[in-house]
């Protein structure tokens, strides 16, 4: 299998040939025994969950709906995801924001205390170790969400730092939320499924908002933020509590909230635009190239002051070599490493996530080319299988975005 | 129809079929096409050796998948491989929109073996179903 994420399935050939029914019994008996699982496993399995190996933990890619069912169903209905598998932490201390401010490119100090906003954990050389949402809960405590599969090296990372800069006297310390769950819940039936099991009124916390609150009974953290262009929450959750939390909101959504999988997640995240790290952003690649200027506090802009500040902001007066940008495409789907080219066949860069637009009914795809070829409306060829298709360069995101803001 | 042979469980809904041209030669355990579903690309090996005498023309057709054209439904196409008129080999994918029944219109290629010995390692449809059934019971 080629191009993807997801172990899906086998070489169809496996399947023809007795002989090789071993091999494929034993490759996934041995790494499915050392798997980790969140405390939704079950649930999942009993639900229908198709548990694939992710990141080291065993996750459902889908569940009894297809993935284009559930693609569909989070825009129109909404879903429900595990996503315990993501690392939750907090940084305390009355230092925790200049500590934070060190390896991030955002205005954590200029966000208002219960507000957040993407970010990139940045490198020396400018390179992304990682995205990740922020939160400033208040002056002295961060709460921030990490990749799973960038949790080792994000906490390394951390770690390095935070031992040279309380050496030098800075008062930061962490906790990572292990003891909780994580749970998405989006679409525009998120916000009323969950009005139904919190007091606090929902319509008073906008995208980007958190905060500590009641919901069914136990104390939660809830993040208005997600990973599928929709309207929606993380919510945070005492993992002895996930279960009763994820079946309540099913139940008050009248069946239209629908567990919903990795695949149909990294379906919606293409539609909405939103890079996946280590397919769209990697070590060597700068915020800058990736489009997510936006992030870069204008404060940050003027100050520098974190990892690899001065390759960044080169990069911000003189312009990036090559950028990230959306496609539109005809033949098979792009898929990642797929190579872009001009109309005459030179090289342009590389695809980088693509896919079959569920909800647009076509191919869509993001990737990297040289400055210049990146306004929307280029047309380029895209090379699957040795054969050129046309593509054009298109503007992202592929499905409007609906997130909850003030009017 | 739908999900009614294992394959398409595994693969998910078909969005584009890549089929090679006839008079082309395939070899046991070659790729020969593609069949791409919404999240992966899969090879299709050919369990035979031989030389394709026919392709079903009809399947690559279907996706249809232009710039700036919108189309209603993805490609749901139901797919087969049928060896030498004979093997019905393996049940790939089933549904739907274009024909509800695979085992006449729903096949890839038709293959000329080059060496029939290579048939008798094949799974006729009975034991294939049998054989999908115990590795999803494995994992």
């Amino acid at each position: 299998m080629r191009g993807g994420l997801w172990q899906l399935g086998q070489s169809i050939t496996r399947r023809l040939v007795q002989a090789d029914k071993k091999a494929v019994a034993r490759r996934y008996f041995s790494s499915e025994a050392e798997l980790k699982k969140t405390v939704l496993y079950d649930f999942h399995v009993a639900n229908g969950g198709k548990m694939v190996p992710f990141a080291g933990w065993s996750m459902p890619i889908q569940y009894k709906d297809s993935i284009i069912d559930s693609t569909v169903n989070c825009r129109e209905n909404g879903s429900l995801f595990d996503v315990s598998h993501m690392c939750g932490l907090s940084l305390k201390g009355k230092d925790s924001v200049p500590f934070l401010e060190k390896l991030v490119i955002a205005d954590v100090a200029g966000l208002a205390n219960g507000t957040g906003t993407l970010t990139v954990f940045t490198n020396e050389k400018g390179g992304a170790i990682d995205d990740s949402v922020i939160t400033k809960v208040t002056d002295d405590h961060i709460y921030l969400v990490v990749n799973a599969g960038c949790r080792d090296k994000d906490l390394a990372h951390i770690e390095e730092h935070m031992k040279a800069f309380k050496a030098k006297g800075g008062d930061v310390s962490w906790h990572i939320h292990d003891e909780r769950s994580l749970l998405a819940l989006q679409g525009p039936l998120a916000a009323p499924t969950l009005q139904h099991l919190t007091k606090e009124d929902l319509a008073k916390i906008y995208f980007g908002d958190f905060r500590v609150l009641d919901i069914k009974g136990t104390t939660c953290f809830l993040t208005r933020t997600g990973y599928t262009g929709e309207d929606g929450f993380e919510i945070s959750v005492p993992s002895e509590n996930a279960v009763d939390l994820a079946k309540a909101i099913l139940e008050k959504s009248e069946g239209k909230v629908r567990l919903t999988g990795l695949g149909a997640r990294d379906s919606l995240r293409l539609e909405a635009g939103l890079c996946l790290y280590g397919n769209d952003m990697e070590q060597h690649t700068t915020p800058v190239e990736a489009g997510l200027t936006w992030a870069i506090g204008k404060r940050r802009r003027a100050e520098g002051g974190f990892l690899g500040a001065d390759v960044i902001l080169k990069q911000l007066a003189d312009g990036p070599s090559i950028r990230r940008v959306g496609f539109f495409s005809s033949g098979p789907p792009a898929r990642s490493h797929s190579e872009i080219q001009d109309e005459k066949g030179q090289n342009l860069g590389e695809i980088t996530s693509g896919g079959f637009s569920p909800c647009l009914k076509k191919n869509i795809a993001m990737g990297y080319v040289k400055s210049g070829s990146h306004k929307s409306g280029t047309k380029v060829k895209i090379v699957v299988r040795g054969k050129a298709y046309d593509g054009v360069v298109t503007k992202m995101p592929f499905v409007p975005t609906n997130y909850y803001k003030p009017s | 129809m739908k999900n009614t042979l294992p394959s398409e469980d595994h693969l998910g809904e078909v969005v584009f079929v890549e089929l090679p041209e006839k008079g082309v030669s395939v070899s046991k355990g070659g790729s020969f096409g593609a069949v791409e579903s919404v999240k992966a690309t899969s090879d299709v090996n050919s369990p035979i050796s031989g030389e394709i005498v026919e392709v079903n023309s009809k399947l690559p057709e279907s996706p249809g998948l232009s710039i700036g054209s919108s189309v209603e439904t993805p490609i749901m196409a139901p797919l087969e491989f049928v060896i030498n008129f004979l093997y019905i080999v393996a049940s790939l994918f089933v549904d739907m929109k274009i024909n509800s029944s695979p085992f006449e219109d729903g096949w890839m290629i038709k293959v000329k073996p080059s060496n029939p010995s290579e048939l008798e390692s094949l799974l006729g449809p009975k034991e294939y179903t049998k054989f999908c059934e115990e590795e999803d019971a494995a994992h």
